[in-house]
């Protein structure tokens, strides 16, 4: 019997000067060839779960540790990260801190050079690993000049480079567009069912890679809260932890339909079967949003964009003579790759840059929220960076004596809203212009857990019923579909793409819900609430008893949700 | 980032030369700026300066160092025409400059003083040029071989400038978004210092984590990689040795000498003519050769 690849057992683990726990009695085994997700909300131990597990956790972070780490037969607390990283290749987040050389070439040669590797080693170490990457064009160029989805993909070279058993990577997609995401997960898969690579990946969006997994541990206060394959998983989450499950699961759970699927392909199956997904779906725009978008354009521009160019000085042109209109009130989702213009496009909104050509005329000021909260933030405490009516407005009243940095990603993000969308400051200074005619968010879920995109969301559609025009830059089709009414798509520089997002978002591969992927865009559902409306209408259209159909939260007999009192519920499930 | 001075590998003679070579053959220029003082072959060393620069494909970029180094250089020349007394021939007399004595400005000191202004000009266009056409990371792999921590926290520095770069550009955009406007005041800048500070030291604590995850702290010393000489390598050699070569002759034979004090004495003879012509073919010929230099 081949014993586990990483072990933990009984492991709690408090930061220095942190009162609670990060980890609080963990224990699990992790087998080779396994490819486990590790699910939970921001702040609940699944980055330090990852760092206890190639050694950073206690030898680099410090604090108090209890219990044992066992990788590949090395005990953490006697072996320190710079060992296991022989066994272990890491990814975390943010590519640009893990890129530490200036070509690729030397970044991939560095882990091997730094092990002591012969030469012939570091060379064939770095031409088999960009080969697998699929990186090999990129060798010989600048680390500056690479894409985040390419970034991305070097420092994942980079981690398997030394060939480790292991690859545990922390939300390794929450900075990339739809496409590389998929591209990086894909990748992720092939290495794992071609190479048997052993992979412990901490994420957010489940619905990316849920139908990759062979297993789910899902983490609650540092605690393992569920521990099972992807159906356990689903089945615990639509139970005891409703901001975990993914878009297609509690489309399924609101239509009571069973089993929850992992993926889009198994829905449509599950669909299908009973007689719920034509062959070809036609995509219905939902009259409401059409007829709320054209009322939207019948009014007063709140900003509009007249052929507006971004030229660079021996450079490429990044906005191609955009034109785009927002009136007050109206709720745009601005979509696209990573490079596609976006963030210009903001810049230019708030008047952060000026057209080399073309015009942009406001009604009032633009209040712009850059990707990282963080570079708002100047003070030793919140109170200090935004008056108490905008605290308050964005539900922080109760946390002005606290350091902005001590913030949680949500409340940052929160905070930096405050910020930009002024009120009164401390000093009692006025914002010049007042409340903002047009508030504009550049990718403001970059790493958010599902529970603080729902609030963010539920904050600008209260925002936009206000009168506020919204324009948001985002990744995630998910969010997009749940704060606007409309949806633009730019590539290269130009608008390809502009209309009610029920439509936009309802029709594509990559910027399309999962709702809408698993009901082919049928009547515009884009997400599990609309979507399950539109089944249980088919449902009672077809009049079928769906035997084995029970409502959510109810047994489902073998294999089905357990009670309230057996957590963690997938330790036994098809182990 | 795009107006930011970094190396970035692109199809020239120069970029194509291993980091060894190029940086052996930008030392040599260097060497023969500093050694020798004749204008005539100052200017032809500059020449082929400029047209290292255009063969590398870097001109536009050292164009802007260009104009960094005439604000270095022409001080250099005002204050050395104030302050230098060595001069004969006298071009101004602002009389009686009381503990500074007779305030007289000569030709000689005019001329030291633009040599000398040529001479830093010079070695800020060819540090540019070095620091945009040879690779850091195979520079610093040589280093590596004799000392590994310092090379590699050397070369992570130089990855480091445009990153922070980036972020400094960032938090500043991100005041500017402020309803307010940036803050303003000593205290709003220590505080805005402050958080940039904070944002590095975060941004440093991730950088030593992964060092320390891809083995840093074993610190074993890196094997080299043996690598062909390329036509581009032996060329760049051939013209490194050359132009010192040439600089040394030049030095010993009295062929370039220049004396600027008490007056002008500077060899113009066909032998410094040559020189000249020798020095600019030695710098701008391995540009010639364009085969073999796509990344």
């Amino acid at each position: 019997m081949i014993g586990p690849l990483l072990s933990f057992a009984e492991v709690s683990y408090r930061y220095p000067g942190a009162g609670d726990p990060a980890l609080d009695g963990v224990s699990f085994d992790l087998a080779p060839g396994e490819f486990c997700l590790l699910a939970g909300l921001s702040g609940h131990g699944k980055s330090t779960l990852l760092r206890a597990a190639c050694g950073l956790v206690p030898h680099f972070h410090g604090g108090r540790f209890a219990g044992s780490v066992t990788l590949a037969g090395h005990d953490t607390r006697e072996y320190g990260p710079s060992h296991l990283g022989a066994f272990a290749g890491v990814l975390f987040q943010d590519p640009e801190t893990q890129l530490v050389m200036s070509s690729v070439r030397a970044e991939l040669a560095l882990a091997l050079e730094s092990r002591g590797n012969g030469a012939v080693a570091v060379a064939r170490g770095v031409e088999e690993v960009a080969l697998a990457l699929g990186i090999d064009s990129l060798l010989d160029r600048s680390t500056n000049d690479l894409s985040g989805g390419e970034k991305q993909r070097v420092a994942l070279g980079a981690a398997l480079a030394g060939r480790p058993r292991i690859v545990l990577l922390d939300e390794p997609t929450s900075q990339l567009d739809p496409v590389a995401g998929d591209e990086l997960i894909g990748l992720l898969r092939r290495l794992n069912q071609e190479w048997e690579m052993t992979i412990l990946l901490a994420e957010h969006r489940l619905e990316r890679c849920l139908a990759a997994a062979d297993r789910v541990i899902a983490l609650e206060q540092g605690r393992i809260a569920c521990d099972g394959d992807p159906q356990a998983f689903l089945r615990w989450a639509a139970r005891r932890s409703p901001a975990l499950q993914t878009p297609g699961a509690k489309l399924f759970a609101l239509a009571g339909l069973e089993p929850l699927p992992v993926g889009v392909r198994q829905a449509r199956a599950t669909l299908r079967s009973h007689g719920l997904l034509a062959d070809e779906e036609q995509p219905a725009p939902a009259a409401r949003s059409r007829a709320k978008v054209r009322r939207a354009r019948a009014s007063p521009e709140a900003l509009g964009m007249r052929g507006v160019w971004h030229e660079l000085r021996d450079g490429p042109a990044i906005l191609r003579g955009v034109t785009l209109s927002l009136r007050p009130g109206e709720s745009v989702a601005l979509m696209g790759r990573n490079g596609a213009g976006k963030s210009t496009l903001l810049r230019h909104a708030a008047g952060l840059l000026e057209p080399t050509r073309g015009r942009v005329q406001r009604a009032g000021r633009v209040a712009l929220l850059l990707q990282n909260p963080g570079d708002y933030f100047i003070h030793e405490r919140v109170g200090e960076e935004a008056g108490p009516e905008a605290l308050a407005a964005v539900g922080l009243a109760g946390m002005a004596a606290r350091h902005p940095r001590d913030l949680s990603g949500g409340e940052r993000q929160r905070l930096a809203l405050a910020i930009v969308t002024g009120s009164p400051s401390p000093d009692g200074r006025s914002p010049r212009d007042g409340s903002p005619a047009v508030l504009a968010l550049d990718e403001p879920t970059r790493g958010m857990d599902r529970r603080a995109k729902t609030e963010l969301a539920g904050e600008l559609r209260r925002r936009s019923a206000a009168g506020q025009a919204v324009i948001v830059a985002t990744h995630d089709p998910e969010f997009a579909a749940a704060c606007a009414q409309r949806a633009v798509l730019l590539a290269d520089g130009r608008v390809i793409a502009d209309g009610p997002a029920c439509e936009l978002l309802a029709g594509g591969w990559y910027f399309a819900t999962e709702t809408a992927r698993i009901l082919g865009g049928a009547g515009g559902a884009l997400l599990a609430e609309h979507g399950a409306e539109l089944l249980s209408g088919r449902m009672l259209a077809l009049q079928e008893p769906f035997a084995s159909t029970t409502p959510p939260g109810a047994e489902a007999g073998e294999g089905g949700p357990r009670g309230q009192h057996d957590a963690p519920v997938g330790r036994e499930v098809a182990r | 980032m795009t107006g930011m001075l970094f190396y970035r590998r692109i199809a020239s003679p120069l970029h194509a030369t291993r980091a060894g070579v190029g940086a052996g053959w930008a030392l040599a220029l260097t060497v023969a700026t500093i050694v020798l003082y004749n204008p005539l072959v100052l200017l032809a060393l500059l020449l082929g300066v400029i047209g290292a620069t255009l063969g590398s494909g870097v001109g536009h970029l050292v164009g802007r160092a260009l104009r960094t180094a005439l604000i270095v250089a022409l001080p250099i020349v005002v204050v050395n025409v104030l302050v230098s007394r060595q001069g004969l021939t006298v071009f101004a007399r602002l009389g009686d400059l009381g503990p500074f004595g007779q305030g007289n400005l000569t030709f000689e000191a005019l001329l030291y003083g633009g040599v000398i202004a040529l001479k830093v000009a010079m070695l800020i266009l060819i540090a540019t040029l070095a620091g945009l056409a040879v690779d850091p990371d195979e520079l610093l792999g040589l280093w590596r071989r004799l000392s590994f921590r310092s090379a590699l926290t050397a070369s992570l520095a130089t990855r480091m400038v445009p990153v922070l770069a980036a972020d400094a550009q960032r938090i500043s955009e991100a005041q500017r978004t402020r309803p307010l406007g940036a803050p303003s005041g000593a205290r709003a800048r220590v505080a805005l210092l402050g958080a940039v500070i904070g944002g590095s030291l975060d941004r440093a604590m991730d950088v030593a984590a992964t060092l320390e995850v891809r083995g840093f702290a074993t610190g074993r010393r890196a094997r080299r990689i043996p690598r062909a000489w390329s036509r581009h390598d032996i060329a760049f050699a051939a013209s490194a040795v050359c132009i010192l070569g040439l600089a040394v002759v030049g030095w010993l034979g009295g062929a370039v000498s220049f004396e600027a004090y008490p007056q002008v004495q500077m060899q113009v003879g066909p032998e410094t003519l040559l020189l000249c012509v020798a020095l600019l073919l030695a710098v701008v010929l391995p540009f010639g050769d364009r085969r073999g230099i796509e990344p």
